[in-house]
């Protein structure tokens, strides 16, 4: 244990100290900025390097890379096949994030308007299912949508539906989706619904009571004192769902495990995945996941404003 | 892998909500009424709640369950055939007691980094300030934001490069893959423990140098302990990360001897879907890996969600 072997504090008033010249705040912080530049900063500057670089055959077998500048950029980015993923991202992650935002929305209002004892159940139901390993979910819903003996085909059977592609839910793009999307939102849902709640309780009953009495319904308390009151609480979570879901990658690969079309069903990062793992194209991917990176710290930077004022607070 | 990313502080009660009058009660709170629209409520609620347990319920009902009877087109929807021979086979899988072994090794060794340089960091951070603090703290937070799926193709191929001179850090190896973890948690984790650090106030330890305790004495007998809680909040959510990983985990481990659990239950799963997968064996499985984080989860849950509701509503 190191610790703070300092002069005599000056006047003790404030939390933090202030010293002429601290050294001691640099010295604990070179663990965590090795640690984070040999793990992520190098990560990212080797993948800066090389998305500018030629990485064929030769370079395979030794031969230095050649400096190619932004052809890389060029060659992946005038490929079709690739915006073919990214409008597919895109879409997958604004149905996904703007679906879990509002069943999470429906759950935490719902909570609230609820007494106790079901509270606590549907609150225990969520955390389960926050608590559930995004591994495990998957391959639970895997069989959950077995086509010979999953029960989902065996319930829709029941109540007098066919179940799509004789059952073979994981079979066609759509479907596969479908399938995809549920995991997503089971897991995603119970965060949005634990925080918005969260918000939902910092209102007073006195308030609610005071505003029934001047004579607002329900519509009118939820319009005009639960939602603005939620409407920070939203915002960040719809921005984190859209920052999380953009990057689904573990949850298609493992559902493409089951025989789906690959190409049909791949996100981003799958694309990245296949190109960089798969075809080897170091540089191709390298030049994808640049994309993903900027667009991830372009789309983080309310939230870490956000977080920066609660900081200061 | 994406849990929740929030920003936790020591939870605070409610009571300091704003828009609570400080008075006295003059009168008792309204007694609710019986009202039909709420028993239709709490039925949706009921309802609610059993949809979003079901997959949690199928998971652990099939892995009781004799994998003949889940083969037979008419689901048992309770668990009357009960066996634990799905666990016996699955525990007894050499694949599984290897995979449990990398986890674990892989976990505590990437625990043990994250907390040591975490708490370091958070102590610089929440109690001094100096040049270039803000920059620290804002690229931390845009650290964490920061995908797996933007950096693995970069991680493998250093991986693959240390392997070259050092293998003890090169792809398959626990300390390479650790290095990763650690770097991917640390952001968070800091940010974790600062709200911690912050909370013990620095005077504590003044007052305690002032009956004649050195600096060091007094902050490892008075701020140390009141950190401790924090720590194993903070501890529990690195260990759940970690034990979860599965995209890095797949990337930078390709050796099937050297899988941790949830890449080894794909494997599990791809392996018995020669013969007509075994779902009883492979629910028993995730069974198996899920426990230990729904179990932990539990502990440290109420964390997760106050630090970013308290930061959202202020404003």
């Amino acid at each position: 244990m190191t610790s703070p072997a300092q002069a005599a504090p000056q006047a003790p008033a404030v939390e933090i100290r202030h010293r002429r010249r601290p050294v001691v705040p640099y010295i604990l912080l070179i663990p965590s900025v090795v640690a984070l530049l040999v793990g992520l900063g190098y990560p990212v500057y080797w993948q800066v390097v090389t998305s500018m670089q030629e990485f064929g055959l030769l370079q395979q077998f030794g031969a230095p890379p050649t400096f190619v500048g932004l052809d890389n950029y060029v060659r992946i980015f005038t490929d079709e096949r690739l915006w073919i993923v990214v409008g597919r991202s895109i879409v997958f992650c604004l149905v996904n994030a703007f679906v879990t935002v509002a069943v999470g929305m429906g759950l935490a209002l719902l909570m609230r308007a609820v007494h106790g004892a079901v509270r606590i159940t549907i609150q225990i139901a969520l955390l389960l299912a926050w608590a559930t390993p995004m591994v495990a979910a998957v391959t639970v819903f895997r069989w959950l949508f077995d086509y010979r003996t999953g029960v989902v085909n065996y319930l829709l059977q029941n109540v007098g539906v066919t179940p799509p592609h004789g059952g073979a839910w994981l079979s066609d793009p759509l479907t596969f989706f479908v399938v995809a999307s549920l995991v997503i939102i089971w897991m995603s849902v119970p965060f949005v619904a634990m925080s918005v709640y969260a918000g939902l309780t910092q209102v007073s009953e006195e308030m609610l009571e005071a505003a029934r009495l001047d004579g607002a319904n329900g519509g009118q308390i939820l319009r005009h004192i639960l939602l603005p009151l939620v409407r920070p609480v939203l915002a960040i979570v719809l921005l984190l769902q859209i920052i999380w879901d953009l990057r689904v990658f573990a949850q298609i690969r493992l559902l493409q495990d089951a025989g789906a079309p690959v190409s049909e069903t791949n996100l981003l990062g799958n694309f990245i995945y296949e190109l960089g793992i798969g075809q080897q194209d170091f540089a191709g991917a390298a030049a994808v996941s640049i994309f993903v990176l900027l667009l991830t710290v372009v789309l983080s930077a309310p939230y870490v404003r956000s977080l920066m004022k609660e900081d200061a607070a | 892998m994406s849990a929740a990313t929030t920003s936790p502080v020591p939870a605070t009660d409610g009571a300091s909500a704003p828009g609570t009058p400080t008075g006295v009660e003059l009168r008792p709170a309204p007694r609710r009424r019986f009202r039909p629209g709420k028993v239709l409520l709490s039925l949706l609620g009921i309802a609610v709640a059993l949809a979003w347990v079901f997959p949690v319920y199928w998971m652990l009902l099939s892995a009781v369950t004799p994998n003949a009877r889940l083969r037979s087109t008419t689901p048992t929807f309770l668990p009357i055939y009960f066996t634990t021979s799905n666990f016996e086979s699955v525990i007894t899988d050499g694949g599984f007691t290897k995979a449990l072994g990398m986890s674990l090794m892989i976990t505590g060794v990437t625990l043990v980094c994250v907390l040591v340089f975490a708490f370091f960091g958070a102590l610089a951070i929440s109690r001094w300030k100096f040049r270039g603090r803000t920059a620290f703290i804002l690229a931390v937070l845009f650290i964490q934001m920061l995908p797996a799926e933007g950096l693995f193709i970069a991680q493998y191929k250093m991986l693959s490069t240390f392997g070259e001179t050092a293998p003890m850090f090169g792809l398959n190896s626990v300390l390479g893959i650790s290095i990763l973890y650690t770097a991917m948690l640390i952001p968070f984790t800091i940010w974790m423990l600062r709200g911690f650090v912050a909370g013990v106030p620095a005077e504590l330890e003044e007052a305690a140098m002032v009956d004649g305790l050195s600096r060091t004495k007094a902050f490892i007998r008075i701020t140390f302990p009141l950190l401790a809680p924090g720590l194993v909040a903070s501890g529990v959510y690195a260990f759940l990360q970690a034990w979860n990983e599965f995209t890095t985990a797949l990337v930078v481990l390709p050796a099937e001897s050297k899988q941790t659990l949830p890449v080894w239950l794909r494997s599990f799963l791809s392996a018995s879907a020669n013969q007509g997968i075994n779902w009883a064996e492979v629910m028993a499985a995730s069974t198996l890996i899920a426990i230990p984080v729904i179990v932990f989860f539990m502990i440290v849950q109420g964390r997760m969600t106050s630090g970013l509701v308290s930061g959202a509503v202020k404003g």
